[in-house]
């Protein structure tokens, strides 16, 4: 579904992703591993049209998807849910949302799709009227993912949606995620969260200074040595 | 008493144009933090536009009062809002998007220069337009039958029509400005764009319409200031950007640069002051000589003690 080819993105002069191959299929859970300044959200922000490559190529359903302004690639079917949520503060969940439908034009689905939201997350429902910069981390998370959904994405990219939550908020987030999948979108899910990021991804790549080290299936990323060193906190 | 409410009403008149041009610099201040300082220009344009619109309806000057004010006016006026938003779309499309990542101080030189460039341009070519007079000096406006030279009393208050035309203008600006901005898809666009341009992107916002969008707004007003300036004063000068431009650009800045609201409130405490200072303040330092000097005194003095404006910036702020 999305195949991005060698791809190097830069600010500035520095190269802040290195030449980076992979491949995300339809209907996957696909997650990226990796620490601060790996290039993960780098990698996003090129995807969704913010940054423009030096080289490479992004495909997406069979066409180029590189050079294609950021408001086009939301119309191709690409809803990102950047790092650290940035939502509207001082608009309502409700204007939150409508402003992650902009591009359609069909204003009964985007009240089904609403509502849809709101079953999916009660509390936001319940306060639809208040300004989202008053709620939690998890429920601003959960607003944010809302957010990206309200464009009716095949591919929904979300960026450490995790952070600064509990475990338990960590868990919903998770179980939502692959709700989504299950209902026939494809997720790109970047994290540092590996523990819960793997366990239900069906593919992971681990990226460190802009470039892919290894790649494996989620179970196999989980029991590998060198992930368990890394990102799981075991000797 | 009367003298005081006299000063009073042509303050808010003078104020009323001031916040109809400084509405301008805000908008787009809001959406690319680019002080544009060719906006004076776009006004004066804007005054040449209706002037223009003016020699192409044969240059009336017989019209009966009905005629003058439900065809002439609003004709001139939209002539006025057409070349106001042209040559603020063009100069946003060449001037300022090319430096749209360039460091801040790129655009603000470029804006000084595309200043400069309208003020020769109109001064060296406007009279090589066939049928338009030479306008290295200042040329006659139009006059509008029921409004240019009149007035009526209240008391012993005297109004003149071009001031109730340029606060009648405000109200109806401000309004429609006001429902375009909180109801409207694009207007949704605008705001979001003002705090978060690449979650705007994300959202499927075209940013660049939405800063299209934001010059056209401006400059629209702009013009109406343009026709508001030239029956108020009778003539026009491609001069006449510079101070007016200056004196707006200040009262944005004094209502809080950013903020949509804040610019017209801006905009009527800076002519209300200007007015008053030169009718209270006693002796020389009370004369008209010195009322550019109480604006621009009052612009330090925010600066100094709330440099947020009076109703404060529209500071961007995250979740």
């Amino acid at each position: 579904m999305l195949e991005v080819k060698d791809m190097v993105v830069a600010y500035g002069r520095v190269n802040a992703v290195k030449g980076i191959t992979f491949e995300v299929g339809a209907g996957q859970i696909v997650t990226m591993l990796g620490t601060n300044g790996a290039g993960k959200s780098t990698t996003l922000r090129a995807i969704s049209g913010l940054l423009k490559l030096v080289s490479g190529e992004i495909w997406f359903e069979g066409e180029r998807l590189d050079g294609v302004a950021a408001h086009r690639v939301v119309q191709r079917g690409i809803a990102q849910s950047p790092e650290g949520r940035r939502l509207f503060p001082k608009m309502s969940v409700e204007d939150n949302l409508r402003l992650g439908a902009y591009a359609r034009k069909d204003p009964s689905g985007v009240k089904k799709d609403m509502d849809n939201v709101y079953d999916l997350f009660p509390v936001l429902g319940e306060r639809r009227q208040q300004p989202a910069g008053l709620f939690s981390g998890g429920e601003q998370q959960m607003l944010a993912i809302g957010r990206a959904m309200m464009s009716r994405p095949k591919l929904l990219m979300l960026d450490e949606p995790s952070m600064g939550l509990s475990p338990i908020m960590t868990q919903t987030i998770m179980r939502t995620i692959r709700e989504l999948r299950d209902e026939g979108v494809t997720i790109l899910l970047v994290e540092q969260n590996a523990q819960a990021a793997l366990s239900l991804a069906d593919k992971g790549y681990v990226l460190e200074v802009g470039q892919i080290m290894f790649s494996d299936s989620g179970r196999n990323l989980l029991g590998d040595d060198r992930v368990k060193r890394a990102y799981l906190g075991a000797d | 008493m009367e003298f005081f409410f006299q000063q009073l009403i042509n303050g808010l008149s003078l104020g009323a144009l001031y916040a109809l041009i400084a509405v301008g610099y805000t908008v787009v201040y809001g959406i690319v933090q680019l002080i544009n300082f060719a906006h004076g220009e776009i006004f004066m344009v804007g005054a040449f536009g209706a002037f223009a619109t003016w020699v192409l309806l044969g240059s009336p000057t017989t019209w009966s009062l009905a005629a003058a004010l439900f065809v002439l006016l609003p004709a001139m006026i939209l002539g006025g809002v057409v070349v106001s938003v042209a040559v603020a779309l063009l100069t946003e499309r060449l001037a300022y998007r090319p430096l749209r990542t360039a460091p801040r101080l790129a655009p603000l030189i470029s804006a000084i220069g595309v200043s400069v460039f309208l003020q020769e341009f109109i001064r060296l070519f406007f009279g090589y337009i066939p049928g338009m007079p030479d306008s290295k000096r200042a040329i006659p406006f139009p006059s509008v039958e029921g409004i240019s030279g009149a007035s009526f009393q209240i008391g012993q208050v005297t109004v003149q029509m071009p001031a109730v035309f340029t606060i009648v203008a405000l109200v109806v600006c401000t309004l429609f400005l006001w429902f375009y901005v909180n109801r409207t898809k694009t207007g949704r666009a605008m705001i979001a764009t003002s705090q978060d341009p690449d979650t705007a992107r994300l959202m499927g916002i075209n940013v660049d319409r939405v800063i299209m969008a934001a010059f056209a707004v401006g400059a629209a007003l702009a013009a109406v200031a343009g026709v508001a300036h030239g029956l108020r004063y009778g003539n026009i000068d491609f001069r006449m950007g510079f101070l007016s431009g200056l004196k707006a650009f200040t009262a944005a800045v004094l209502g809080g640069i950013g903020n949509i609201n804040g610019a017209v409130v801006g905009g009527l405490v800076l002519g209300v002051v200007e007015s008053l200072a030169t009718s209270f303040i006693p002796g020389q330092f009370g004369s008209t000589a010195w009322k550019d000097v109480w604006a621009f005194a009052l612009l330090i003095l925010v600066l100094v003690f709330r440099p947020q404006g009076l109703l404060g910036a529209k500071v961007v702020d995250r979740a």
